[in-house]
């Protein structure tokens, strides 16, 4: 717990509260003091930890790649570029595996979900307490480390391959093939409205569904550390621990099935029909 | 918990990490991959080759050290061969020079008894003579006699 006499639920409330800077109502810039002064600066305000620690963590992921692919030789591969290649291969196999068409994007995109929400998951390995403390002691008075947990990412990563499902599979189908699909299909086309509204739910479930099963999972992991961290002292490392064991197969299993979603999503928007 | 422009700013570092995977990590990283995939296979191909070719020399080696073995087999028979017929040779030579020997010494022998005959026959029939000088020294001229002596000799050498 930080240092102050808080609550349990101030102290919850406190980690689940994203740092956000945005226009008060008064008009004034600045950091919001609690989710109801965030709410209150509407849309245009940026959760300044959301987006620092994703893109620090996103350049890690490219500094560490860049290095193995700028020293990439076909010689006997060293440490970096060996766990590289490995994982590389391991990515490049999930797509061909599922994913039929020829599309140079794919590959990269999966490697790039896959590792930034590693690394973005993993955050949550880091004990709960040691971040926010560190950045309290440096004035920061709110900071949420997981960015997995906040919506806004995993929300932003389901668009994103929510707009390349969109734009393949009209540059693939034609927009006339692409309405053909959503229309006429599962019930003859006398049934078109009933078609069009079952298949569009299906469409848009696609992305909602990639990011609130990541965004939940993580919050849920996320929830279960800080109220372990609530726990008197004896108990909460003997729960920590497992815990944090069995989370190491969400923050990879998560990040794993976003990929293959995204593959599998993407595959489907190169079928010609089905 | 509120959606707000994080979300829009999320998205913009989405494409540009993504962007940046494909430009300049994914492509080198499979190259190399395809690269090494190519030098594996090659390698298999040459170690494939070599091991070829290494049987090859192999057989060469052992043809040659058969054509050999045969060759010096072939040289030992002849100079065997050679061999008997020098020593054939050799013992023909000496038989004809024991014979030439033999010969010669036959000859000398012959000369030797002819002479040792000559000279015994000349010495046997001047001790007849004196003899028959010194018994007829009295009685008969060696003058008058001498034909008789002369003939008597004579038979005594054909004797």
């Amino acid at each position: 717990m930080s240092g102050e006499n808080l609550t349990s639920s101030e102290y919850i409330k406190h980690h689940l509260t994203n740092l956000t800077y945005g226009q008060h109502p008064d008009g004034s810039l600045g950091i919001a003091h609690g989710s109801e002064a965030a709410k209150e600066m509407g849309f245009w305000a940026l959760n300044l930890d959301t987006m620092g620690v994703s893109i620090i963590l996103g350049f890690v992921f490219i500094y560490f790649f860049k290095k193995a692919a700028s020293t990439a030789t076909a010689g006997v591969p060293g440490g970096l570029q060996n766990f590289v290649e490995w994982v590389i291969e391991f990515v490049d196999e999930s797509v061909k595996d599922s994913f039929n068409g020829k599309n140079p994007l794919v590959a990269p995109l999966a490697l790039t979900i896959f590792i930034w929400i590693i690394l973005m998951n993993t955050m949550d390995l880091v004990p709960v307490d040691y971040l926010p403390h560190l950045a309290s002691m440096m004035g920061v008075p709110y900071l949420k480390v997981v960015p997995t947990t906040d919506p806004n990412l995993t929300f932003a990563m389901a668009l994103g391959v929510f707009c390349l499902i969109l734009f393949y599979s009209i540059k693939i189908k034609g927009p006339g093939g692409f309405f053909a699909e959503l229309a006429f299909h599962p019930f003859p086309k006398y049934l078109m409205p009933f078609n069009l509204f079952l298949e569009l739910v299906s469409l848009i479930a696609k992305p909602i569904s990639l990011a609130l099963r990541l965004f939940g999972n993580m919050y849920a992991g996320e929830m279960i550390f800080i109220l372990i961290a609530l726990l008197p002292w004896g108990a909460q490392w003997v729960l920590s621990l497992p815990w944090a064991i069995f989370h190491i197969l969400i923050v990879v299993l998560q990040a794993f099935i976003f990929m293959t979603l995204t593959i599998v999503y993407l595959s489907m928007a190169h079928e010609e029909s089905h | 918990m509120n959606i707000n422009a994080t979300l829009i700013g999320q998205t913009i570092a989405f494409v540009m990490f993504v962007w940046f995977c494909m430009k300049y990590v994914w492509p080198p990283i499979m190259a190399a991959l395809e690269e090494r995939k190519t030098k594996i296979e090659e390698g298999l191909a040459a170690a494939e080759r070599g091991e070829k070719e290494h049987e090859l020399a192999e057989k060469k080696a052992t043809e040659v050290i058969h054509e050999a073995r045969a060759e010096a087999s072939d040289i030992i028979n002849l100079a065997n061969v050679r061999a008997g017929e020098m020593v054939e040779e050799a013992k023909g030579k000496a038989v004809e020079e024991a014979a030439k020997v033999k010969k010669g010494a036959a000859a000398e022998i012959e000369q030797e008894v002819a002479s040792a005959r000559e000279s015994l026959r000349q010495e046997v029939s001047g001790l007849a003579i004196s003899a028959a000088e010194q018994i007829i020294k009295s009685e008969i001229d060696a003058k008058k006699h001498k034909k008789l002596i002369d003939k008597v000799s004579s038979q005594l050498g054909a004797a």
